[in-house]
């Protein structure tokens, strides 16, 4: 049965094809994303879900149902769990019509009832007129929603999107986005949507949970993610760039700081207490969080003398590559042109990076 | 026989054999073909290579094997004739045994590759849309390997009815009974018959040539039209 409004919770193991370890939670009419790099196992934990691979261990719920338990030996087929699933490719059934498509998400009714809902969902998603265009005479946008309305018109307990939208063009993957956006909310079921995408997943998503190597490394809502990664790993998957290396000295828990020595310098950091002084680190210095002046030091704890490698015209900023004395890792900072001219910035030049003290993260390595 | 012209007894023969042999191996081979195209298991290769075995042996050799193995002396044989009173050899159930057997990989392989060719998204879309076994097998799976289960068809029934080495082998030259039209076509050379085999293999030539362009056409019509969707 479908379980609108209600709960899914997932904690399972597998070996093989990719080793798995995760753990998921989504909350009826949310959208739970799952972002991770190639190979980090999303997709095979999507098909997890699905039924369509069983694990080693754990257990999956849908609401009050129970579709895997390895402590009870129960294991529900995709049949059994109806799920909606909108495969990376849509797996449409290339031998039938849209309307045939979305026909076969049905079962139990009479022909005439299954095409009369068929027809409804095709409308629904804007494809009312193509009933009866096969998916090769449909464009990807198109195929898309064909394989929407399949997944949802046997009233599924879940619905599961896998990269729907990597093969769509700009223009109709943001109206896809707002479509998916309104049906989240009506349809009231967990929704759980695989990207690597970060823009999408910050978009669309109610909760996200970052994955690599097929264990979850963090779960929170994207926002709070994006903010604070919890270690190094994580931080790089974000896409952050600034993440340098350094070797925690102390804390200064009156003065809300942490202290790093970067290269041949002391730097000051927000405070980190869960780390341990004597460690290596990693300083993630966030987009913001700094910015190149040509006088001199106020705080010679929050500022850095570097060395302009490379100045590079990106649309209508500049992206500017530095090197730090006696760090390998360069420093990359975006600045309005007008700021390469006041400053006087070209390579081979020096300047100063100031940091604010309270937005430099240290991270585990 | 018919000494002046188409031995129809034998055409008949023939055919009969063609038909039951296609009837009882497409089920299976399909069944066979479906484990092979999605299945991954230690030894696969090694079933692969004795399916197609039939395809490279000569015809005696194959022949001379299932002779032996369905032979009184045998334990198939032996279990046939206490069971029906009649030997499996020289028998036109002997014939269908060993027709269904050396038939195995013109069977298998055209409908392997084509179920291999169904993306594994289609099948998982197929059973997240609640279809069980038979409804994927039949509303999916089928008619996407149709092209496939069409040439499995046409050459096992062409197979069948040009088989001469092994059908001699195993059936002998039984007129009604095992006398098939190849072997018919041999017996009337050897008679000096030229006409009637003249007749008879113009016959099987243009049969042969009919069925396969009208299943060639027939193919290539469902593959266009069943083209996967350009993403």
């Amino acid at each position: 049965m479908p379980c609108p409004g209600s709960d899914f919770r997932l904690s399972v193991t597998l070996g093989q094809p990719v080793p798995i370890s995760a753990e998921l939670a989504c909350g009826g009419g949310e959208l739970l994303a799952l972002v991770g790099p190639s190979g980090s196992g999303k997709s095979t934990l999507l098909r997890l879900v699905a039924g369509l691979v069983r694990p080693v261990q754990g257990r999956i719920e849908c609401g009050s149902a129970c579709w895997f338990d390895s402590a009870r030996g129960l294991h529900l087929s995709p049949q059994q769990r109806r799920v909606g699933f909108v495969p990376q490719h849509y797996g449409l059934f290339p031998h039938m019509t849209a309307l045939g498509n979305v026909m076969a998400g049905l079962h139990a009714l009479p022909a005439r009832e299954r095409a009369a809902r068929a027809r409804q969902w095709l409308a629904r998603v804007h494809l009312a007129g193509l009933e009866q265009r096969r998916p090769a005479e449909l464009s990807g946008g198109e195929q898309q929603r064909v394989a929407l309305a399949r997944a949802l018109v046997g009233e599924p307990s879940i619905l599961l999107l896998d990269e729907p939208f990597s093969a769509v063009d700009q223009v109709t993957r943001q109206t896809l986005h707002l479509e998916l956006a309104e049906l989240k909310q009506e349809l009231g079921i967990p929704v759980i949507l695989v990207t690597h995408d970060l823009d999408e997943a910050l978009l669309l998503a109610d909760h996200m949970t970052l994955l690599a190597r097929g264990h979850t490394l963090q779960s929170g809502r994207p926002q709070a993610v994006m903010a604070a990664p919890v270690n190094a790993e994580a931080a790089r998957l974000l896409g952050m760039r600034n993440l340098l290396p350094g070797t925690l000295l102390r804390h200064d828990k009156t003065a809300a700081t942490s202290w790093i020595r970067a290269g041949s310098v002391e730097l000051a950091a927000a405070l980190a207490p869960d780390l341990d002084p004597g460690t290596s680190v990693v300083w993630m210095v966030p987009p913001g969080a700094m910015r190149l002046t040509a006088g001199a030091a106020a705080s010679p704890a929050d500022s850095l003398r570097v060395c302009i490698h490379s100045l590079l015209p990106l649309g209508d900023s500049v992206r500017v590559s530095a090197s730090i004395p006696g760090l390998g890792a360069p420093l990359y900072l975006q600045i309005q042109p007008a700021e390469v001219a006041a400053l006087n910035l070209q390579a081979g030049s020096e300047a100063r990076v100031e940091f604010s003290r309270a937005k430099i993260r240290l991270l585990r390595a | 026989m018919n000494s002046s012209g188409l031995d129809f007894t034998a055409l008949r023969l023939s055919l009969e054999l063609a038909g039951v042999t296609v009837l009882l191996l497409l089920p299976l081979a399909l069944m066979t073909a479906r484990f092979l195209a999605w299945r991954r298991f230690p030894g696969k290769s090694l079933l692969e290579a004795a399916l197609a075995v039939p395809l490279v042996l000569p015809p005696t050799v194959v022949g001379y094997y299932l002779l032996v193995g369905m032979g009184s002396g045998s334990w198939l044989g032996g279990w046939v004739e206490r069971i029906t009173g009649q030997s499996l050899v020289f028998s036109f159930s002997g014939l269908v045994v060993a027709s269904v057997i050396v038939n195995i990989p013109f069977a298998v392989q055209p409908m392997q590759r084509a179920l291999e060719a169904i993306p594994g998204e289609v099948r998982d879309a197929a059973a997240c849309c609640g279809m069980g076994f038979w409804r994927t097998l039949l509303t999916v799976e089928l008619p996407l390997a149709w092209p496939g289960v069409v040439t499995a068809f046409v050459l096992t029934f062409a197979h069948t009815l040009g088989e001469f080495g092994v059908v001699l082998m195993v059936g002998g030259s039984i007129p009604g009974e095992t006398q098939t039209i190849a072997i018919a076509i041999y017996d009337r050379v050897q008679a000096f018959d030229y006409t009637a085999a003249g007749q008879m293999s113009l016959l099987l030539l243009v049969f042969s040539l009919l069925v396969l362009a009208l299943a060639g056409g027939w193919g290539r019509r469902i593959g266009r039209r069943d083209a996967l969707p350009r993403i």
